[in-house]
């Protein structure tokens, strides 16, 4: 099974890279870009065949190193 | 005193704070690699040096927090041995929860190599007590990830507890880092974890010593 975690700096934390990028949108003619955030994205093979196993486990992952809780929120994607 | 430095893979900094433990102290401190299970027996001071160690990969401090010898660091660490987390360090200490919150990228989203003013706000301490209450130090920053950020709750508890060690003077902010913060200390005063580099201010050839008095605090407390 492959799964996809996406993470993301929680609302209300301040991201500077987010904020660059749509400046820059904005000077390349984009006029109509809002907020803009950035994020990282992880894809993982896990030998796994019970969707609910593979999400415990990928919690797990996520609490234990691939976010930090205390700036990052996760969010994890199966297919 | 007897100290030890971790080492980890990209520690830049391990042999700069051995030399000005070895200043303070008259001996050396042993060097732990990462690998290692275990730190040696009867420790007085584990210190976290400053590098950019698994290259920063995920996040700083990310890896290395999940060392072998990080079991051992946090073990001894909730038992009240002494450790000092310097810039990478502090991240790292951030990352094993044994400091709160986190150390996020500078706000300017540059490298910022340079001498900093910070406030001693935290004095009387096994780590400060060579300074005076409200002390301006001068002591150089190096790096690209010191943006401390906390939640407002834990923030306003760091002050109400006097967790706050030091303070960049109004103005000379490198980082963003939230209510000036650049180190703080646990509820026991038993770990501190700053940004700046004590280290590099510590003998003469330095051009300046402001960084010496928290090794020989910790000298003085602990032998």
């Amino acid at each position: 099974m492959k799964a996809r975690v996406t993470v993301m700096l929680k609302s209300g934390v301040l991201d500077p890279q987010g904020k660059a990028i749509g400046q820059s949108l904005n000077r390349l003619g984009f006029a109509n870009v809002g907020d803009v955030r950035q994020g990282k994205v992880i894809e993982i093979e896990l030998d796994e065949t019970d969707q609910s196993r593979a999400r415990a486990k990928l919690s797990e992952m996520c609490e234990k190193l691939l976010a930090n809780t205390v700036i990052e929120n996760y969010a994890i994607e199966l297919r | 005193m007897k100290a030890a430095v971790v080492v980890f893979p990209a520690s830049n900094c391990d042999r700069d704070v051995h030399d000005a433990l070895k200043r303070s102290n008259g001996t050396p401190p042993a060097m732990v690699w990462h690998q290692d299970a275990s730190l040696p027996e009867g420790l007085d001071l584990i210190v976290l040096p400053g590098g950019f160690s698994y290259g920063d990969y995920l996040r700083c401090g990310a890896m290395a927090a999940q060392s072998p010898i990080m079991r051992d660091v946090i073990d001894r660490a909730n038992k009240g041995t002494p450790v000092l987390g310097i810039c990478n360090g502090f991240q790292i200490l951030c990352e094993t929860k044994l400091l709160p919150g986190a150390l996020m990228r500078n706000a300017s989203l540059k490298f910022v190599s340079r001498d900093v003013n910070m406030t001693v706000e935290g004095a009387n301490t096994m780590f400060t007590a060579g300074y005076k209450p409200g002390q301006v130090i001068n002591i150089p920053v190096a790096h690209g990830d010191g943006n401390y950020f906390a939640d407002n709750e834990t923030l306003d508890r760091l002050e109400g507890e006097g967790q706050v060690a030091f303070r960049y003077v109004e103005g000379s902010n490198p980082n963003g880092a939230a209510r000036n913060i650049a180190g703080i200390f646990n509820e026991r005063r038993t770990i501190l974890g700053l940004m700046p580099h004590p280290e590099r201010h510590s003998e003469p050839l330095h051009g300046n010593t402001d960084g010496k008095a928290i090794f020989d605090s910790l000298v003085k407390a602990l032998s």
